[in-house]
């Protein structure tokens, strides 16, 4: 009891210990749930869209429920940007790359020359590419507009 | 200067609701979209790409560009924000 007294003396007044360990718990399964609407986007509703903005959900909830700095230690700065530049890239790259394989720009049965495994199939898996691609560009970009927009470009404090 | 803006405002969108008035009513099932491309989507759309939700099938496959400049303005969108805001420490 006296730990926890101390512990919570000098902490900013919004800290809970309620909410911070109940985010905690809740940011794994968030992040399952995200990965998991971005990989089941061919059976069921869902996509790069809706799994990339639960999964940058995560970490906006931790930079609530903690502050920026906890946001930015598990999802760093670097990190993000790198995985946003690389969702975008992987969209147009594999567009890029069916026109070089002698199809349509974005037309993934071209594919095919690659890795024969049927251009039906390669239309399925380039959904799939394409659609990871989007989730990963989305997540980024969410959580950095949410960085930037709640610190003022600062990245040491805010919200 | 306010007061030509609200007009232009105003006679824009008149303009533009006048221009909706031509279109065919919402869930028309006689209407082009609805007798040409979604028949031919909801027939073809599994056996060309095997996949079973077509919402996903129509947007990654059939209607890429679309999806692709998406992503692309989200990611211009991100890329303004960090432009204009980011500091870094001095």
């Amino acid at each position: 009891m006296r730990l926890l007294q101390e512990r919570t003396a000098n902490q900013k007044s919004s800290d809970s210990p309620i909410i911070q360990t109940s985010v905690r718990i809740m940011v794994p399964f968030i992040q399952l749930f995200g990965l998991y609407v971005i990989v089941h986007g061919h059976y069921s509703p869902g996509g790069g869209f809706q799994g990339g903005v639960i999964l940058g959900a995560s970490f906006v909830l931790l930079a609530l429920a903690f502050d920026l700095k906890t946001s930015i230690r598990y999802m760093s700065e670097s990190v993000n940007n790198i995985l946003g530049n690389a969702g975008v890239l992987i969209f147009t790259g594999v567009a890029v790359l069916c026109s070089l394989f002698g199809g349509l720009f974005l037309d993934y049965s071209a594919l095919d020359v690659i890795i024969p495994m049927g251009p039906i199939e390669w239309r399925s898996f380039g959904i799939f590419l394409v659609e990871v691609g989007v989730g990963l560009a989305v997540m980024s970009i969410l959580v950095s507009l949410f960085w930037d927009l709640g610190s003022a470009g600062g990245m040491d404090e805010g919200l | 200067m306010k007061a030509l803006a609200f007009v232009a405002t105003l006679v824009i969108g008149a303009i533009l609701l006048y221009g909706t008035m031509d279109f065919p009513a919402f869930g028309d099932p006689q209407s082009p979209a609805s007798t040409h491309l979604s028949s031919y989507y909801i027939e073809q759309a599994i056996d060309e790409t095997h996949v079973p939700n077509l919402v996903t099938a129509i947007l990654g496959d059939y209607r890429g560009y679309d999806t692709m400049f998406e992503t692309v303005v989200i990611y211009c969108a991100g890329l303004a924000v960090v432009c204009v805001l980011r500091r870094s420490k001095p």
